[in-house]
C-alpha cells in the first residue's frame, strides 16, 4: 500500500499548489480583457499568487478545501482493495506535509479532525471499469464555492430555458461569493442525486474542453456568454469576466422531472490525476 | 491613489476612505469566523475578552499554518467568504472594531459612519501571506480549531482595496 500513499501525496501536492495550465491562461486573457482598475487588481493578484505557489510549492489558496476523489477502477487491478486505505492515508500525510489546511469538522460537535479526514471524509466516488488500470482523480473542493452549488428539480415544461434562468439567477444571488472568475458544471438529467454528482465531475474537463455532443456544447458556450454577460466580475467587483468556462453533463431524465445540478468552482481550478498501472508504475498529470 | 494605515484604527482614518481606494494596512489584525465571532460576542459581553478590540481590524481568514519549532508560520492566508459573518457585523462593530477584511462582501448598512470593509482577492492566499511577517499570538486553537482559531497576524503594507466605505458606497453589485 505504501507504494501507492506516496503518489497520491504528490497529486494533492500537485493539485493545490499548481493551478492547471489551461486555467491560468483563461486568467491572463480574462486579466487582459479587463479595463477597470479593480477587477485588474483582482486578476493580477490572482495572477501573482499562482506564481508563488507554483515556485514555492506552496497552496496558492489557503482554502485546501474537502478532498474529493473521484477514481475509476479497473476490475482487474491488483491494486484495487488497497485504494482506499492509501487515499486516507494520503490525505492524513499530505495535511502534514503539504501542508493542507485541516477542514473536516464534526457536524455535531464542531471539533475539527485535525487530519482531513473523518465520517465519510475524504469523499470519494467510484466508478467500475473494465481492465486493470486505477485512475484517480484529485479535487480538492473548497468551501465559498461549494455554498453556491444548487439543485434545482425543474418540470420538463421548463426545460433548456429553466435550466439557464436557474443558473443565471443562482450565479447572480452568490456575486462575489465563489471567487469568480468561476467555472459552472452543470448536470442535467438522472435524478437529484445524479445531476449534482454529473456538474461535479463536468468540472473534471479542461477549460475550452467542450460536450462530445454538439448540441450540448452549443449550450455550454450560450450559457458562458449569458453569465459574462452579468457582469459580475472578479470576485463580483464588476467585469467582463464571471466565468472562465460552463460544462454541461447530461444523463437521461424521468418523464416527469428534470433535475438540475449545479455544482460552482472557484478560479482556483484545482485538479490533479494519477493512472497506476498493474505493474504498479504510476502517471501523474493535470 | 493609495493610503497607508497603521492598526489598531481610529475612527477618523477610516471616515475618509473611498470605495475604490487602495489601502496599505501594517500592525496586528485579528483572524476570525464563524465560531470565533459567536466565541468573541460572548466573551465581550462578559468583559472576559482576551484581547483589546477597539480600533481592531478582523480578518475573515482561515489560514494554512506550519508549525516551527515553538512558533506559527503562516503559509497561505487568503480571505474567506465574509457574508456568512453578517449576522454578527452590527454587533461586532459595535464593539468599536474599525476594518473588516474579507471577500465578496456585506451587508452596507452597519458600517455607516464607523467602519470600513477592506477586500482581497479570494483565493490569493499565497500573495496574501508575502504580507505577513509573523504570527503574534494565537486564541482558542485547541477548541476551535486550526482555521476557525483567532490567528493575530502581525502584516505589512497589506495591500487592500476599499469595497464598502462608511459612506455607504460599495463596490459590490
Amino acid at each position: 500500500m505504501e507504494a501507492l500513499v506516496h503518489p497520491i501525496v504528490e497529486a494533492i501536492k500537485l493539485a493545490v499548489t499548481r493551478i492547471p495550465d489551461d486555467t491560468v491562461s483563461a486568467l491572463r486573457r480574462a486579466y487582459e480583457s479587463e479595463e477597470s482598475k479593480v477587477a485588474r487588481f483582482n486578476l493580477g493578484n490572482i495572477l501573482m499568487a499562482i506564481e508563488i505557489g507554483r515556485d514555492r510549492s506552496i497552496p496558492v489558496c489557503q482554502d485546501t478545501g474537502t478532498m474529493t476523489f473521484f477514481v475509476r477502477a479497473g476490475v482487474e487491478s491488483p491494486h484495487l482493495g488497497k485504494i482506499e486505505a492509501a487515499v486516507l492515508e494520503a490525505v492524513k500525510k499530505a495535511t502534514i506535509e503539504v501542508p493542507l489546511r485541516p477542514n473536516s469538522v464534526d457536524v455535531l460537535t464542531g471539533r475539527n479532525s485535525g487530519d482531513n479526514t473523518g465520517k465519510e471524509v475524504p469523499i470519494i466516488h467510484w466508478e467500475l471499469t473494465r481492465g486493470d488500470e486505477v485512475e484517480v482523480a484529485v479535487f480538492p473542493k473548497g468551501g465559498g464555492s461549494e455554498n453556491c452549488s444548487a439543485l434545482a428539480m425543474l418540470t420538463p415544461a421548463e426545460g433548456w430555458e429553466g435550466v439557464k434562468r436557474f443558473v443565471l439567477e443562482r450565479v447572480m444571488e452568490c456575486g462575489g461569493k465563489p471567487c469568480p472568475p468561476v467555472v459552472l458544471g452543470v448536470g442535467v438529467g438522472g435524478s437529484a442525486d445524479h445531476s449534482l454528482k454529473l456538474a461535479k465531475k463536468a468540472l473534471l474537463r479542461r477549460i475550452g474542453e467542450r460536450n462530445s455532443d454538439d448540441r450540448i456544447a452549443e449550450l455550454e458556450e450560450e450559457l458562458l456568454e449569458e453569465v459574462n454577460s452579468l457582469g459580475i466580475g472578479p470576485m463580483g467587483m464588476g467585469g467582463k469576466t464571471t466565468a472562465l468556462d460552463v460544462k454541461i453533463e447530461v444523463a437521461h431524465r424521468h418523464p416527469a422531472s428534470f433535475p438540475v445540478g449545479l455544482a460552482v468552482q472557484c478560479w482556483a481550478n484545482r485538479r490533479a490525476f494519477i493512472r497506476i498501472k498493474a505493474d504498479g508504475r504510476v502517471e501523474l498529470w493535470q | 491613489m493609495a493610503v497607508k494605515l497603521k492598526t489598531p484604527l481610529r475612527v477618523e482614518d477610516v471616515l475618509n476612505l473611498r470605495a475604490g481606494e487602495v489601502v496599505y494596512l501594517s500592525g496586528p489584525i485579528y483572524t476570525a469566523r464563524d465560531s470565533a465571532h459567536r466565541k468573541i460576542l460572548r466573551l465581550a459581553e462578559k468583559g472576559e475578552l482576551p484581547f483589546n478590540i477597539e480600533g481592531a481590524v478582523i480578518y475573515h481568514c482561515g489560514p494554512v499554518v506550519r508549525r516551527k519549532d515553538e512558533d506559527w508560520g503562516i503559509v497561505s492566508a487568503g480571505p474567506t467568504t465574509s457574508a456568512r459573518m453578517n449576522p454578527y457585523l452590527d454587533d461586532i462593530l459595535s464593539l468599536g472594531v474599525r476594518g473588516i477584511i474579507g471577500k465578496g462582501g456585506m451587508e452596507v448598512e452597519p458600517f455607516k459612519g464607523r467602519a470600513v470593509y477592506l477586500a482581497f482577492t479570494g483565493g490569493a492566499g499565497s500573495l496574501a501571506a508575502e504580507s505577513v511577517k509573523r504570527v503574534v499570538d494565537v486564541y482558542w486553537l485547541e477548541e476551535l480549531g486550526i482555521p476557525e482559531a483567532v490567528w493575530v497576524l502581525e502584516v505589512e503594507d497589506f495591500p487592500l482595496l476599499v469595497a464598502i466605505d462608511s459612506r455607504g458606497n460599495s463596490l459590490y453589485r
